[in-house]
């Protein structure tokens, strides 16, 4: 459970193929704002409704896909407990030095069993343009596009998902939400929070390593999911279904591609968890059901098409 | 006014007209009609990998991983496909998702 140790999804970075398009999709569009762009070309962003100096960070690359997802971590000492535990378990940590990404003090990084890179990090300077908070109006300035929030968490696809959920929950103190589990016990999709969100974190297993399924943004309402959808008609934006609602986790959502085919998706409702609750199952003859609560089907598109 | 050409679908006979300025795939879809496999249209995913086999277009940013530098001439994405000329296309063979694997190795990291 959260308050000490692992907080919540930090940063992501994402590779796109054209900064300009990417832009147009992540700062117009979801309505995220710039907050620096780095020598190397890099565009750091933030959702209005976060104090962070940055959560989603965009690297032109020849590739789409995830470089690394960070976790914030509650203080520089709970990020010295965790890197001491994560060393005992044998866990490769490479710690970088503050000072290496705009705003970040030191970084852990480290490769999960699912080939994907992970960080944590403890300290992040704050936005100016970060909520209020005396006599805090809802915003500097209403907010644009699909008013996202915030970044909300990653689904990411990989082989060995039993010992990144492994390493989550027993090294990070993530708790497991919800599984879908196939008749021989296996489990096929783990969903994680290290907070009272339903998720932080999900993974479903996958031949190849260190693949993205999608990013998700918070939006506040089922309201604010329909003005998404309108602007993705408008924009002839790249949609993968939804206006709908998932089994797991319950919230409402869209999916949808930037324009270099990396899923995003906008995410609002959800119930809250409390880390003494029982695992919610779902077994895999219900997972249209799980996944898609209204279609009660899966697309094929939806399960296939990963960055 | 934009021209339009003619694609042809070799492996099923299917047929449909596409604009010089809309990606293949994207033209297929609208008109309704089902032949290359369908993902995030935006030249990532490689799910709709062809191999154009006649006719001469131009292509719009795709993904290394699966159209890497050196391909074989014609290898494609569908979504990122914009016609010059008709086109006849071929949907992609093992063959030539194995070759696209091979060729391009993980380019992650960029911390
Ligand atoms: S549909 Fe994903 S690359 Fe064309």
């Amino acid at each position: 459970m959260a308050i000490s140790g692992v907080l919540r999804p930090g940063y992501v970075q994402v590779r796109v193929l054209d900064m300009k398009a990417a832009l147009e999709h992540y700062r117009d569009r979801i309505g995220l704002d710039v907050v620096a762009t780095g020598n190397d070309g890099r565009v750091f962003l933030k959702a209005y409704d976060e104090f962070d100096h940055h959560s989603v960070i965009l690297r032109e690359a020849d590739e789409p896909g995830m470089d690394f997802l960070a976790f914030k971590v509650a203080s520089e000492g709970e990020l010295d407990v965790l890197h001491e535990k994560l060393l005992n378990a044998g866990v490769a940590v490479e710690e970088i030095p503050p000072g290496d990404m705009p705003a970040v003090g030191r970084r852990l990084t480290f490769i999960a069993p699912t080939g994907h890179r992970f960080e944590l990090f403890a300290t992040i300077g704050l936005d100016p343009t970060g909520p209020m908070v005396n006599n805090p109006e809802l915003w500097h300035a209403e907010p644009r596009g699909m008013r996202a929030l915030r970044f909300d968490h990653c689904l990411l696809y990989g082989d060995d998902i039993d010992g990144a959920k492994a390493l989550f929950n027993d090294i990070l103190g993530f708790s497991t939400t919800e599984q879908v589990v196939a008749p021989d016990g296996t489990v096929i999709a783990t969903f994680l929070s290290c907070s009272t969100k339903a998720h932080d974190l999900a993974l479903v297993r996958h031949d190849e390593k260190g693949k993205l399924h999608h990013i998700s943004f918070l939006l506040e309402s089922w309201n604010d999911i329909g003005h998404a959808a309108d602007i993705m008609s408008r924009y002839e934006m790249s949609v993968d279904i939804g206006p709908t609602r998932h089994g797991i986790t319950r919230g409402q959502t869209i999916y949808f591609f930037d324009p270099s085919g990396n899923r995003n998706e906008v995410f609002s409702g959800g119930y809250t968890f409390y880390p003494d609750h029982p695992v919610r199952t779902w077994s895999t003859d219900s997972v249209g059901k799980a996944i898609f609560y209204y279609e009660r089907a899966l697309n094929d598109r939806f399960m296939t098409v990963v960055t | 006014m934009t021209s339009h050409h003619r694609i042809e679908i070799e492996n099923c006979g299917t047929h449909f007209r596409c604009p010089e300025n809309e990606g293949v795939l994207q033209a297929m879809e609208r008109q309704g009609r089902r032949a290359i496999p369908v993902g995030c249209r935006n030249g990532g995913c490689g799910l709709c990998l062809v191999l154009v086999t006649a006719g001469d277009f131009k292509a719009g940013p795709m993904s290394r991983r699966h159209v890497p530098c050196g391909e074989p001439a014609g290898l494609a994405l569908a979504c990122r496909v914009y016609p010059q000329t008709d086109l006849r296309v071929r949907l992609a063979t093992d063959e030539d998702r194995q070759w696209s694997k091979q060729q391009c190795p993980a380019g992650r990291d960029g911390r």
